[in-house]
């Protein structure tokens, strides 16, 4: 008897709405395109850093800008998008790199929590140089 | 099979995906909304101090390697996602995303040369 | 003792002599408490339309042969009670493989990919038997074992977003056991097995979803041996330029 196979056509723009449903690939789509406030962010920082090279009155007009409604709008969305993704970037650490302790795994909670730890800790020093 | 090149996009990917997660939601909290709102006083980020900051050998460094990892970073992801979203242009995205994220690098290079 | 309720299967049929494309048929089951899905199933096969086909084999999560999707989630129809589905219940084949017939699907790419990764302890010079056996300890044997539980169900295939994408993927069940035999210090293949792992259509097509790892019904975690394999072969590719050679 001959062969038939029947392919099942993926809808590739769409395929985490209507080819795979659970929401698992929705939250994967929701971290990848923190990528876009991450870029945009960094850009707005070499903006920064371009106009604190052109002298005191570009920085000045640059840093003015930061407190337009827009900006303002937009950090905030780009924070809890940068939140997103530091969250989802050291849940999955221990998966990255398990760790072996003698003859078993370093829990993976314990992989996680550290890396929490140390984005606290950075964010702290961060805010103390900044604000000191 | 011929070994993928890869790992030359994929080790500063995943350096510069660590790095934004330790430094990102901070800075954008300090830049973005504290200074602005003035929950941190504006002198905390004034010409002077940033002019200071970005003078010294160290603050030069610290402000490229904050700016070219997560740069570079977020292209690499971004190329993936057009890839997730249905666009089949491969090459064509991974010149453009890569190319931004070099064009900032490089700018922000020029701009702390001549701070 | 609750009373035994009815309950509706709705399957997607595919039958290559009369359709062009797959269809849903409804068949209407009883469904005791202690049921899953195979069992009602068997229950169509046996008693309403003997034309069904489905793979199963052990009916106890161990063979890997009766993965479907059930609501549109990848499970081994053997695991998956019936008690904890509403009234309706979609059975379709796995996602992402060619569809043979009814729930039958086409997994040659699979075998394949499986065949070319080695996926068996080589060594260099076998050691004679009069030297007696290989011996580990527990963390040499960790470091690996819950790899070792695969059972070739290809849930995770099925769960994949990249391998929907691209099927030229090797994926992530095959790949996981090369990891598994790369991290047995018994076996001396990982250079082999770099040639596939490392190559365009091994670890790089993953963006690290995660869902495999999810879905998996013998709790192997694929995601995390193809992470660090990208690890690995990231460090192996930056010492063969200082001149270093594994």
């Amino acid at each position: 008897m001959s062969r038939k196979p029947y392919i099942r056509p993926v809808p590739k723009t769409s395929w985490y709405m209507k080819y795979m449903k659970h929401d698992r690939y929705k939250r994967y789509m929701l971290r990848e395109v923190t990528c876009i406030f991450i870029g945009i962010y960094t850009a707005i920082i070499v903006l920064g850093l371009y106009n604190l090279s052109e002298g005191q009155e570009s920085f000045d007009l640059f840093m003015a800008t930061l407190r337009t409604p827009g900006a303002l709008v937009f950090h905030l969305f780009a924070l809890s998008f940068a939140f997103y993704h530091s969250a989802t970037w050291f849940n999955v650490t221990p998966q990255a790199m398990p760790l072996m302790k003698g003859d078993d795994f370093v829990s993976g909670s314990l992989i996680i929590r550290v890396h929490y730890a140390a984005w606290a800790a950075v964010s702290l020093v961060i805010l103390f140089v900044v604000g000191a | 099979m011929a070994r993928s090149h890869k790992p030359i996009i994929w080790g500063p990917f995943a350096a510069g995906g660590t790095l934004a997660a330790l430094i990102m939601p901070v800075l954008i909290f300090v830049t973005g909304v504290a200074v602005p709102l003035g929950i941190l006083p504006p002198e905390s980020l004034s010409y002077h101090r940033a002019v200071a900051f970005a003078g010294t050998w160290l603050g030069k460094l610290i402000l490229f390697v904050f700016v070219s990892l997560p740069a570079w970073h977020a292209a690499h992801r971004a190329r993936i996602t057009v890839h997730d979203l249905g666009v089949r242009l491969d090459n064509i995205v991974a010149l453009v995303v890569y190319g931004l994220a070099a064009t900032l690098t490089i700018t922000a290079v020029v701009a702390l040369l001549r701070i | 003792m609750s009373e035994t309720r009815t309950i509706k299967i709705e399957i997607l049929r595919y039958r290559p002599e009369i359709d062009s494309s797959p269809v849903l048929q409804s068949y209407r089951v009883p469904c005791p408490q202690e049921w899953v899905v195979l069992d009602a199933l068997d229950y169509i096969k046996n008693n309403i339309d003997s034309s069904l086909s489905y793979r199963w084999s052990c009916h106890m999560a161990v063979c890997g042969s009766c993965g479907v999707m059930v609501n549109g989630e990848p499970m081994l129809a053997c695991k998956t009670f019936l008690r904890e589905m509403g009234d309706t219940v979609r059975v379709e084949p796995l996602l992402n493989f060619p569809i043979e017939r009814d729930l039958v699907v086409v997994i040659d790419d699979f075998l394949e990919n499986l065949k070319s990764l080695k996926p068996y302890i080589i060594r260099k010079t076998e050691k004679p038997v009069e030297e007696g056996t290989h011996l580990q300890t527990h963390a040499q044997l960790k470091r690996f074992k819950q790899y070792t539980l695969c059972i070739n169900c290809l849930l995770c295939y099925a769960a994949c977003p990249q391998y929907a994408l691209n099927t030229n993927f090797i994926g992530p069940s095959a790949l996981a056991l090369a990891h598994r035999y790369n991290l047995d210090s018994r076996d001396e293949g990982y250079a082999m097995r770099q040639e596939i792992v490392a190559s365009p259509e091994g670890v790089w097509e993953c963006s690290f979803v995660g869902a495999c790892s999810e879905v998996c019904p013998k709790h192997v975690d694929p995601a995390s041996a193809v992470q660090q394999m990208k690890i690995t072969s990231t460090k192996d590719y930056f010492l063969r330029f200082l001149g270093g050679k594994r």
